[in-house]
C-alpha cells in the first residue's frame, strides 16, 4: 500500500518540527495529531490546529485570478481589464469574504474540525472546491457576462441581504457550537439557542450551520444569476442534507430528550 | 464504456461459487426473468433484422435504418437496469451500471439519432453488431442464471466473446463520434454560447472530443477487468460444469 510522508512545520517559523513517515492514506488528522503528540507530549491533540489552507485558499485565489482577468483565461484584449457591471465587483467581494471567513474559522473557531477526515478525502475535497470555484468565476467575470435581468437591481439587493444574513448566521452557529464544548474535553451536548438571535433557528433545525450555508449560496446564485452557481448550490445542498440527516439521526440516538420539533436542515421540511 | 456492456460488476447474477446474498424475492425473480427474456428476444429481433436487411439489399451499407426503432426501444429500455440496482433486486453497483447504460443511450440518441449524417456510416454497423451479439448473450446468461440452469456454453460465450466484441464496439463508437464532429461544429448542435441571461455556455463539439479522449483511460481498465473475471469464472469450470 502506498504510504504518505507528513512533514509538520512550525506555523510561525516554518521550522521542521516533526517528520512522520509511513502515514496511511486513510489516516485521519486525529491520528496524525496523536502521532505528533508522541514526539511532542505537551501538544495534546486539541491544541494542534493543522493548517488546511489549500482547501479554502484555493477558491479564494482562483476567483481573484478570474476577477482580475489574468492572461490566458479570456481573449487577450481583455487581459487585466475589469468588468463594467457593479454586481460583478459585489460578487467578488462576497465570494472572497466567504472564503476568508472560512479560513479564519478553521484557524480560530473550529474545534476538532477535520479530525475525522481521511487524507485521501482532502485531495478529493480540494478538487471539488477548486473546480467549482474556477467554473463559477469563469462565467461571472466573463467579458460577456449578463447581470441579473429578471428583477435587476432589486434582485441583487435582496440577494445581498440574504447572503449577509446567512454569513452572520453561519458564523453565529460556529461560535455557539464551539462554546458547547470546553477545550480538550470530549463531552457531547445538545446545542440550544443562545442570546444571539441568529441561533434561535436551533429551535427548528439540528444543523443550522448547513441551513445558513445553503442560504448564503442561494443568495449568491440570485445575485449572479449564473447557472454554474446554481449547480454548485444544488450539489452542496444535496451533500449537506445527507450530512445533516446523519447528524440528526445520531443526535436522536444519543439523547433521549432531543427536541422533537427539530428537522435536520430545513425547518419542517427536510 | 458502451461496447459490450458485459457487466463490469463483480457479482452481476453470480453463478460463481456459493455466495451468501439476500437476493431478490420470488416476485422480483419472476419479474427479472421476464425482463431478461424480453430483452433477449428484443436483441434477437435486431439481429434477425440486420441479417434480413443484408440479404434483401445485398450490401452492408445503411443497415441501421432497418433496425433503428427496435434498437432505440431496447437499448433505452436498459435504463430499467439502473432501477433494478437502486431498488436492490440486482446486486450490482448503481454507479457502474448507470455509467454503462447511460453511455450506450448517449451513443444511440445523442450521437447516432441526433446527427443524421452519420447514420449511413459503416461504423454504426460495427458497434450495433457488437452490441447485438453481446446483449443476446448477456441477457440469456442472466435468464438462465436466475433459473439456476446456466449452460456452460452461455457462460463461456459471455466471458470470451468480449475479447473481440469489446474492441470492435469501441472502434465503431469512436469512429461514429469522430464522423459526427464536423456536423456538430457546423450546426452548433446542443451548444449554448455567451452572452445569455443564465451566464452559461456549453460546446458539444468539445464535449464529444473529451468523450473520445475518455476512452483512453477507461477502455483498458474495463477490458482488463473482464479478462480477470474471465480467468476467475472459467477457472472453476474444470472442477464443476453446470449443465
Amino acid at each position: 500500500m502506498k504510504h504518505y510522508e507528513v512533514e509538520i512545520l512550525d506555523a510561525k517559523t516554518k521550522d521542521k518540527l516533526c517528520f512522520l513517515d509511513k502515514v496511511e492514506p486513510n489516516a485521519t488528522i486525529g491520528e496524525i495529531k496523536s502521532m505528533f503528540h508522541k514526539s511532542h507530549p505537551q501538544w495534546y491533540a486539541a491544541r494542534q490546529s493543522i493548517r488546511l489552507d489549500p482547501k479554502y485558499a484555493g477558491p479564494l485565489l482562483l476567483y481573484l485570478m478570474f476577477y482580475f482577468r489574468v492572461p490566458f483565461i479570456y481573449a487577450p484584449k481583455y487581459d487585466f481589464t475589469t468588468s463594467k457591471h457593479w454586481v460583478v465587483h459585489l460578487a467578488c467581494m462576497c465570494h472572497s469574504f466567504h472564503y476568508l471567513k472560512r479560513l479564519l474559522e478553521t484557524l480560530f473557531v473550529h474545534r476538532f474540525s477535520h479530525g475525522t477526515m481521511p487524507l485521501r478525502n482532502i485531495f478529493k475535497n480540494c478538487t471539488y472546491y477548486w473546480g467549482f470555484a474556477a467554473w463559477m468565476a469563469y462565467y461571472i467575470n466573463h467579458p460577456l457576462y449578463t447581470p441579473p435581468t429578471i428583477y435587476g437591481e432589486q434582485q441583487v439587493r435582496m440577494a445581498l441581504i440574504i447572503f449577509l444574513f446567512c454569513q452572520i448566521g453561519n458564523f453565529s452557529i460556529h461560535i455557539a457550537l464551539r462554546n458547547l464544548r470546553p477545550p480538550g474535553s470530549k463531552t457531547r451536548k445538545i446545542p440550544y439557542p443562545t442570546k444571539n438571535p441568529f441561533t434561535w433557528i436551533f429551535l427548528l433545525v439540528s444543523c443550522p450551520n448547513y441551513t445558513y450555508e445553503l442560504g448564503s449560496w442561494f443568495g449568491f446564485t440570485l445575485m449572479t444569476q449564473c447557472l454554474p452557481v446554481a449547480f454548485f448550490t444544488a450539489v452542496g445542498f444535496i451533500q449537506m442534507t445527507v450530512w445533516a440527516k446523519g447528524k440528526h439521526r445520531s443526535y436522536l440516538k444519543e439523547f433521549r430528550d432531543y427536541p422533537p420539533l427539530r428537522s435536520p436542515i430545513l425547518p419542517f421540511v427536510l | 464504456m458502451s461496447a459490450p456492456a458485459m457487466g463490469t460488476t463483480k457479482t452481476a447474477h453470480s453463478d460463481v461459487a456459493a455466495k451468501k446474498k439476500r437476493g431478490p424475492g420470488a416476485l422480483a425473480t419472476a419479474y427479472l426473468v421476464i425482463y431478461n427474456v424480453v430483452m433477449t428476444a428484443g436483441w434477437l429481433v435486431i439481429a434477425v433484422g440486420l441479417v434480413r436487411a443484408y440479404l434483401v439489399r445485398g450490401s452492408y451499407h445503411g443497415l441501421y435504418f432497418s433496425i433503428e426503432k427496435p434498437l432505440k426501444f431496447f437499448q433505452t429500455g436498459a435504463l430499467l437496469e439502473i432501477l433494478h440496482c437502486a431498488v436492490g433486486i440486482v446486486p450490482s453497483s448503481v454507479v457502474l451500471t448507470g455509467f454503462q447504460v447511460l453511455s450506450r443511450v448517449f451513443l444511440t440518441w445523442a450521437v447516432t439519432h441526433s446527427v443524421r449524417e452519420v447514420q449511413s456510416e459503416d461504423s454504426v454497423l460495427l458497434f450495433v453488431s457488437a452490441w447485438t451479439i453481446t446483449e443476446i448473450i448477456r441477457y440469456s446468461f442472466y435468464t438462465f442464471s436466475l433459473l439456476n440452469h446456466l449452460p456452460y456454453l452461455i457462460k463461456w460465450a459471455r466471458y470470451t466473446f468480449f475479447l473481440v466484441l469489446y474492441p470492435m464496439g469501441v472502434t465503431g463508437e469512436l469512429l461514429t463520434i469522430y464522423a459526427a464532429l464536423p456536423y456538430v461544429q457546423k450546426t452548433g448542435l446542443y451548444s449554448v454560447t455567451l452572452p445569455n441571461k443564465y451566464n452559461f455556455s456549453f460546446d458539444y463539439y468539445t464535449f464529444l472530443i473529451l468523450t473520445m479522449v475518455s476512452y483512453i483511460p477507461l477502455f483498458p481498465q474495463l477490458y482488463f477487468h473482464m479478462m480477470r473475471q474471465r480467468k476467475k469464472v472459467l477457472a472453476h469450470v474444470e472442477e464443476y460444469k453446470t449443465e
